[in-house]
């Protein structure tokens, strides 16, 4: 891939914060933005964590990857004129004239502990660890929560019917920013429940993937043993060297 | 509000002989669960008689138990999604344009039945709920939530009778019906004080009909939950009665009655030492097995007390068929 270098870059200035080197003059449109009900004048081509620190702010927690992944940025947000309670990741929504926000940083949800090893696959590991998924009315708020365009709903039905495997296809791009256990009239914690549900299926309900199993011999064989450790012996120069040029391997 | 007993009987059984009728089917989370043997033996049964029930791509919790309070509509939201579904289903083809909503849980089938029948009566309740559901399309009031057993009763039992193979002959057979299928009668199926929809189909397949009063008598429902002890008793009633009659065996409809009348059998034997387990079985069970369509459709093991033993002793079943994959 001989563009990789080029794409490396992008995606680093794209992650650059923009409130430096911008000359306020040369900003032809301005919106007026209120975080935590105080007004600011930003940039209307920002999102809302550029504009936060625009703004002042110096983000320290609700910041991590700045790429739509990581779920750190959960935020709450309401359009002007409008009545409803909105939700979005900060680092993957543009600002907008009269927008109200605030940052949820943690959902101090509850987590249940388990060992993996010893629990039945069947539906009734949720209500064991997760007795309220049966308490879902069914009224989708948790869906209108994630920013992810999830049917969070659906994979709640889907635990509660036993189905791991469509559990698992409905939530896996969870990032666990918690918006969904936020708004949950029943009290679910959804993402919870959903990793509990990946963790069984991927342990007891998915097929043993055979390119796994093949490449775990051969590392136990010891065939990457010398380029491990000609990887650890490289200087940071080698080392960039050699990420610049590599290629991805097909998933197989 | 239109009845939905006065639903006409379309004409099943003609279309079985040609092609298969595809009616759209709503399975509930028992059926998937503690429940899978009353789900397979009803699929089975069903696909032996010309008839596909077609799962909802999409569906979520009945509901459980219909809301009575007046200004309480959030727990109607479910069912009436549910309802949703089979607009959605039509609309991508997927049901013919078919109206009838298949139920073989008879608490998915109250509650869904009640659900539509309130927003029917009451179109400003739908209009709320509609609202409230402002992603989803709008109900229209357009499904029939329907029993498996409507559509058996449609087909017939000159119908039923012509695919079977293993006659269940000397089987005593006692009918239970519990109360969600028959209750209240403005959504029930048959008549709430002496029902009998039951007894074509199951003469049908050859077995005594061992009718008798306790078929409606209340299994204890949810209070199984409380007060196991207080359930048990009143399953105790009701199976030594049947047994009484001449019951081999009961058959009902509803996973919450096979649990209390099946699973509290434990409970009665403790209470009772002289008391003797008689098995609990969905009627679909027994159909399956007279069409011969083989155990493999029953999952006789998710049944408490195994009926395979006395099936098997009428010649019902081949011993061996569970014997060897018991071991």
């Amino acid at each position: 891939m001989g563009n990789q270098t080029g794409m490396m870059e992008r995606i680093s200035e794209s992650t650059r914060s923009l409130t430096t080197g911008v000359d306020t003059k040369d900003v032809e449109h301005w919106v007026m933005i209120y975080i935590m009900g105080r007004g600011y004048r930003v940039p209307a081509d920002l999102t809302i964590m550029t504009a936060m620190e625009f703004a002042g702010y110096r983000l320290i927690r609700s910041c991590g990857c700045r790429q739509g992944f990581c779920g750190a940025c959960a935020t709450i947000f309401r359009r002007e004129g409008e009545y409803k309670l909105e939700s979005a990741l900060a680092c993957q929504t543009r600002v907008e004239d009269g927008m109200s926000l605030v940052q949820i940083p943690f959902s101090p949800a509850d987590a249940a502990s388990y060992d993996i090893a010893s629990e039945a696959y069947a539906y009734s590991v949720f209500s064991k660890h997760y007795p309220e998924v049966a308490r879902c009315v069914s009224c989708n708020t948790c869906t209108k929560a994630c920013p992810q365009d999830l049917e969070v709903m659906d994979y709640v039905q889907s635990a509660i019917k036993g189905d791991f495997g469509g559990l698992t296809e409905q939530s896996f791009d969870c990032i666990q920013c918690g918006l969904c256990a936020i708004r949950c009239p029943a009290e679910i914690v959804q993402y919870n429940v959903a990793q509990l549900g990946r963790r069984m299926y991927g342990r007891y309900g998915s097929p043993e993937p055979a390119h796994l199993k093949a490449r775990i011999a051969e590392i136990e064989e010891g065939k990457f043993d010398e380029a491990l450790d000609r990887l650890a012996g490289a200087s940071t120069e080698e080392l960039e060297k050699l990420y610049a040029a590599s290629e991805r391997e097909s998933d197989g | 509000m239109t009845s939905e007993n006065t639903n006409s009987p379309r004409a099943v059984g003609e279309a079985s002989r040609s092609k298969k009728t595809r009616l759209p089917y709503y399975p509930g989370c028992t059926l998937k669960t503690t429940a899978k043997n009353l789900e397979d033996s009803a699929l089975a049964t069903a696909e032996a008689l010309g008839i596909e029930l077609v799962e909802l791509p999409r569906w979520n919790c009945c509901g459980v138990v219909t809301s009575l309070t007046d200004d309480d509509l959030m727990h109607h939201v479910a069912p009436i999604r549910n309802l949703i579904r089979v607009q959605e289903m039509n609309a991508a083809g997927l049901a013919d344009g078919e109206t009838r909503l298949v139920t073989l849980c008879s608490m998915c089938f109250n509650t869904l039945k009640r659900s539509n029948a309130r927003v029917r009566e009451r179109p400003e309740d739908l209009t709320s709920l509609n609202d409230f559901m402002y992603l989803e399309e709008d109900y229209d009031g357009s499904v029939e939530v329907v029993h498996f057993l409507e559509i058996l009763a449609d087909l017939g039992a000159e119908e039923i009778g012509r695919r079977v193979k293993t006659p269940l002959t000397g089987l005593g057979v006692a009918p239970y019906y519990g109360c969600t299928l028959l209750r209240p009668k403005e959504i029930g199926i048959d008549d709430p004080e002496r029902p009998t929809i039951q007894n074509d189909i199951l003469q049908a397949l050859g077995a005594e009909l061992i009718d008798n009063p306790y078929k409606t008598v209340c299994c204890g429902s949810y209070q199984t939950v409380q007060d196991k002890h207080a359930v048990a008793e009143l399953a105790h009633g009701i199976l030594t009665h049947a047994r009484a009659a001449g019951a081999d065996v009961l058959t009902t409809f509803c996973p919450l009655c096979a649990f209390n009348l099946d699973n509290r059998q434990r409970e009665i034997v403790e209470r009772h030492p002289d008391f003797e387990t008689i098995p609990v079985l969905y009627a679909t069970q027994l159909m399956a097995l007279a069409f011969g369509l083989g155990p493999e459709s029953c999952r006789f093991d998710l049944n408490f007390v195994d009926p395979r033993p006395m099936l098997s002793s009428k010649g019902i079943m081949k011993e061996e068929a569970w014997a060897t994959r018991q071991a």
